[in-house]
């Protein structure tokens, strides 16, 4: 699974790890909907170390889940960014509707 | 290389340039550049060119002496009805998981791209992207 998700509290940390391309994207977007959906988070930190390639799949993914946290009245945090990922996340100008560290 | 449009394919794509572009002894950052420009290109192949079946995808990489590498990506699918529209930021005809941002970022990592399609025969995409310059380096 390229998704590691623990909770606590209502605040839910999830870890991606590998490539965020298309072929993967859609497991990765079900299993953050799935615990969004189990946790009801005040808080999503979504920690992206473990990325090591990410593609324009990345950014409709981060944009879903920032959806899907609004929804339910939480915020999505975006940590780790890798720099190859950054900078297609900076390509998109994404870090103007969601900031990324 | 020739391929099958089964999105499995794009990491290999992707990284089967990426070995072919080793050889300018390239940045990091050139490298994720050409990762990311092939990522894209392939993916819209294998979601928009064969929406309903498996079908072939090419790619091939030249390099040339002033350490430019053009990419180009073909296929044999149903082509691109308003190519302006396909190019625009945020336009999507896919599905959740895309984001409509491919030609954005292929243009933006590549110095240039060029897109020749015709509907019911395909589409072909050419990229090109020159490279720092490096001591040592000779192609």
């Amino acid at each position: 699974m390229p998704v590691t998700c623990t909770s606590k509290d209502r605040s839910l940390h999830a870890a991606l790890f590998g490539d965020v391309d298309h072929h993967g994207a859609k497991e990765i977007l079900k299993e953050l909907e799935q615990q969004i959906d189990r946790v009801l988070p005040r808080e999503l930190l979504l920690d992206c170390a473990g990325v090591g390639f990410m593609d324009s799949s990345g950014i409709a993914v981060l944009l879903r889940t920032q959806q899907r946290m609004m929804a339910c009245g939480g915020s999505l945090r975006v940590v780790g960014v890798p720099p190859q990922a950054a900078k297609v996340l900076r390509a998109a100008n994404l870090q103007r509707i969601l900031p990324f560290e | 290389m020739s391929f099958l449009s089964r999105s499995a394919n794009e990491g290999f794509a992707r990284t089967a340039a990426a070995c072919f572009a080793a050889q300018l002894d390239p940045t990091l950052d050139e490298i994720g550049d050409v990762k990311t420009a092939v990522s894209e290109a392939v993916t819209n192949a294998i979601v928009h060119a064969y929406p309903s079946a498996l079908g072939k995808v090419t790619l091939r990489l030249r390099l040339f002496p002033d350490r430019t590498l053009e990419i180009t990506v073909r296929d044999w699918g149903i082509g691109i009805p308003d190519i302006d529209k396909a190019r625009a930021p945020l336009y999507t005809t896919g599905n959740e998981e895309r984001s409509g941002m491919g030609f954005t970022i292929m243009e933006s990592f590549m110095d240039s791209l060029r897109v020749r399609t015709k509907i019911g025969k395909g589409t072909t995409l050419v990229m090109r992207k020159r490279f720092s310059p490096r001591a040592g380096v000779t192609l």
